[in-house]
C-alpha cells in the first residue's frame, strides 16, 4: 500500500508542477464576471443561473482534465520511458497503476474543492447568504467528482492497450453513451428481434451510468437529493472504477514496453 | 557453489509486425547464458542485436516468447527480488519536473529507508556521480550525459547485489566514461556482479572478467575477452628506427611503413628472426617487438560481416 502511495504523491506533484491546476485561474475568472452580469440582469433567477454555470464549469474542466490527463498518466510514461527505472524497484505493476488513479484522484478532489468553493464565493456575492438548501450543490459537486473518477479509470484502461488519441476518443465516446444509459433501459426495441433486444439489455447495464450523476437542476432549483442516489451512486462509482481499474492492471501487467 | 547471478534457458523474444501483427520479427534466439556471482560480465553486439532487448527481458520490462530467466537464484518475474537488483536503462529518462536529489529520493521510497537514511543516500550519490552542485536543478536543464549520471545514481542507491547496466557509457563525454568505469571497478571490488551492455569493445576489454557477443539476436560466443577470440597470435609487428646513413634491404622496405619517426613492420612468426637479423644488419635499432593478436573488435567485426554476407546471401536465393 505504501508504494501506491509514493506513486500516487508523485503523481499530484506532477499535476501540480505542470499547472494542470491554473484552470482554477480560468474558472475564478468565468465565476466573477458570472457574478458581476447575472448580478446586473437578474430576474430572480440569479442563484439558478450561477449554479447550472458554475456546475457546468465545474464539470466540464474537470472532463477536461480526467481525459486528457488520465489517458497521459500510462502513456506518457510508456513513449518517455520514465516507466523502465521505475518497474526496476521493488513495484508491481499494478501497484503503479492504482497509484497513478489515486494520484490523479486527488488532484481532481483538491481542483474540484476549489471550484466549489469559488461557486459558493459567487453565490454569496449574487445572494449576499448561504442558504441551508445549497447544501445540495455540494451533493452535486460530489457526484461530478465521482463521476470524474469513472472517466479516469476508463480512460487509463484505453490508454494501456490502445494509442492516446484512440484512448481519447474511446472514453469521450463512452462518456456521451454513458450520459444516455437510462433512455436505452427504457427503450423500446420492439421491432428487433429478441437476441438483439437482449443484447441491448445488456449494454445497456454494462455502460457505465453517467445520468445518474447529473442533479444539476435539483440543485440549482433548490431541491434536495435521495440519500438512497447518494448511497448508490458512490458504490456504484467505486465498484465500476475497482472493475475497470482491474481489468487495466490485468493488461498492463502482460504489456511489453517499448 | 552459489547459484549463478544470472542464468537464461533458451530465452527467446518475437515481436509481431505488420499491418494485422501476422509478421514475427526474431529480437533474440534461444538465449542460454550464466553469469556467475561477482563477475563483471560485458553483452557486447552491434545496435540491434538484441542486447537490450535481453536487458529488458530479465528486468520484466518486456516478456518472453520462450524461454526463462532467473536472477539471484529467482524467476526474473519476481518483482520483490528488485531490492537487490539495480538498473539503468538505456539513454534513460526520468520525471523532468524533479530535481536529480528529488527523483533519487522517489526512487529511495520504494526501498523503505527513512527520510535520514534517505537523505543521506542521496547526496551520497550525487557526490558519486559528480553532480553533487546540480542536485537542485530541475532534470529538464539537463544535459545527455548528465541523466546517464541520475541513472547511474538511482541504479546503485539501495546498494544492490546485482547491477545491470544498459550501455552506461553512452553520451558520456571521456571524462564521464572515465569515472563510469572506476564506479563499476569500485562495485566490482566491492563484490557486487555487474551485467552490462555495450557497444565499445575497449571498454568491455578493460572492465569484464567475460564477455558475451550477441549478433543477429543470437548469442555468438562467451568468455574472458582474451580467450574469446583465442589466444593465439597471428602474426608480429616489429618498431624500428633507421640511422641516416643505413639502407634497408628492398625485401624489408617493401613491407614496412613509416611510423612516426620510425618505422612499422608486421610479419608471420616465422618470419620474425630472419626479419630481425636482416634489420640488425641493415643497421636498424628495434625499439618493439609485439605479438598480433585478434582483437574483440576483430571477431566482433567477422560476425556482423558473416551475418551480412548471410543476410545478402539469403536475399539472392528469395529473387
Amino acid at each position: 500500500m505504501s508504494r501506491v502511495l509514493i506513486v500516487a504523491r508523485n503523481t499530484f506533484r506532477e499535476a501540480v508542477r505542470d499547472r494542470v491546476l491554473y484552470n482554477l485561474v480560468f474558472f475564478a475568472f468565468l465565476m466573477m464576471a458570472s457574478a458581476v452580469i447575472v448580478g446586473q440582469i437578474s430576474m430572480d433567477i440569479e442563484t439558478v443561473v450561477m449554479i447550472s454555470l458554475g456546475l457546468s464549469a465545474i464539470s466540464l474542466i474537470g472532463l477536461l482534465i480526467a481525459v486528457f490527463t488520465g489517458v497521459g498518466l500510462v502513456s506518457k510514461e510508456i513513449d518517455k520511458r520514465t516507466l523502465h527505472a521505475v518497474l526496476a524497484k521493488p513495484l508491481q505493476r499494478w501497484e503503479f497503476l492504482i497509484g497513478k488513479f489515486a494520484g490523479l484522484a486527488v488532484t481532481l478532489a483538491v481542483n474540484t474543492a476549489a471550484m466549489a468553493a469559488g461557486l459558493f464565493l459567487a453565490l454569496w456575492l449574487v445572494k449576499h447568504s448561504i442558504a441551508r438548501g445549497d447544501v445540495v450543490v455540494l451533493v452535486a459537486v460530489y457526484f461530478i467528482l465521482l463521476k470524474l473518477m469513472l472517466v479516469v479509470a476508463l480512460a487509463m484502461l484505453f490508454s494501456c492497450f490502445t494509442s492516446p488519441l484512440l484512448a481519447i476518443l474511446f472514453t469521450g465516446g463512452l462518456y456521451l453513451a454513458g450520459l444516455f444509459v437510462s433512455e436505452l433501459r427504457v427503450l423500446q426495441l420492439t421491432n428487433l428481434t429478441p437476441q438483439m433486444q437482449k443484447f441491448f439489455k445488456v449494454i445497456s447495464y454494462v455502460l457505465p451510468n453517467f445520468g445518474n450523476y447529473d442533479v444539476m437542476g435539483a440543485a440549482a432549483h433548490g431541491r434536495g437529493v435521495a440519500g438512497t442516489l447518494i448511497l448508490h451512486n458512490t458504490l456504484y462509482a467505486l465498484l465500476y472504477c475497482a472493475i475497470v481499474l482491474s481489468a487495466a492492471a490485468v493488461i498492463f501487467s502482460r504489456k511489453d514496453l517499448k | 557453489m552459489p547459484a549463478p547471478a544470472i542464468e537464461t534457458e533458451n530465452l527467446s523474444k518475437e515481436y509481431p509486425h505488420g499491418f494485422l501483427h501476422l509478421k514475427k520479427k526474431t529480437s533474440l534466439e534461444g538465449l542460454t547464458m550464466q553469469v556467475e556471482d561477482g563477475e563483471v560480465f560485458g553483452l557486447l553486439g552491434p545496435n540491434g542485436a538484441g542486447k537490450s532487448t535481453t536487458i529488458k527481458l530479465l528486468m520484466g520490462i518486456i516478456f518472453p516468447t520462450a524461454g526463462s530467466a532467473r536472477m539471484l537464484g529467482k524467476p526474473a518475474s519476481e518483482v520483490s527480488m528488485h531490492r537487490d537488483i539495480g538498473y539503468l536503462p538505456e539513454q534513460p529518462y526520468f520525471y523532468d519536473y524533479l530535481t536529480a536529489t528529488e527523483v533519487l529520493d522517489y526512487f529511495a521510497r520504494f526501498h523503505g529507508y527513512s527520510a535520514a537514511e534517505r537523505a543521506e543516500r542521496v547526496q551520497k550519490m550525487l557526490k558519486k556521480v559528480g553532480l553533487e552542485t546540480a542536485g537542485k536543478i530541475q532534470l529538464r536543464k539537463y544535459s545527455k550525459g548528465m541523466l546517464q549520471r541520475v541513472g547511474l545514481a538511482q541504479a546503485i542507491l539501495h546498494d544492490p547485489k546485482l547491477v545491470i547496466l544498459d550501455e552506461p557509457m553512452s553520451g558520456l563525454d571521456p571524462v564521464g566514461r572515465r569515472e563510469v568505469r572506476d564506479v563499476i571497478l569500485e562495485l566490482k571490488n566491492a563484490g557486487k556482479t555487474i551485467l552490462f551492455s555495450t557497444h565499445i569493445l575497449p571498454d568491455a576489454e578493460m572492465l569484464c572478467d567475460r564477455v558475451g557477443v550477441i549478433a543477429g539476436g543470437r548469442l555468438r560466443g562467451v568468455g574472458a575477452p582474451g580467450t574469446i577470440v583465442g589466444v593465439k597470435a597471428t602474426g608480429m609487428e616489429i618498431l624500428f628506427e633507421l640511422g641516416e646513413s643505413a639502407t634497408l634491404p628492398e625485401r624489408i622496405r617493401a613491407q614496412a611503413a613509416r611510423s612516426g619517426t620510425g618505422y612499422r613492420m608486421s610479419v608471420t612468426e616465422n618470419e620474425l628472426y630472419p626479419a630481425l637479423e636482416e634489420l640488425r644488419v641493415a643497421g636498424a635499432r628495434i625499439t618493439s617487438v609485439t605479438q598480433i593478436k585478434p582483437t574483440l573488435e576483430d571477431f566482433f567485426m567477422e560476425l556482423v560481416g558473416k551475418d551480412r554476407a548471410q543476410a545478402a546471401a539469403v536475399e539472392v536465393g528469395a529473387q
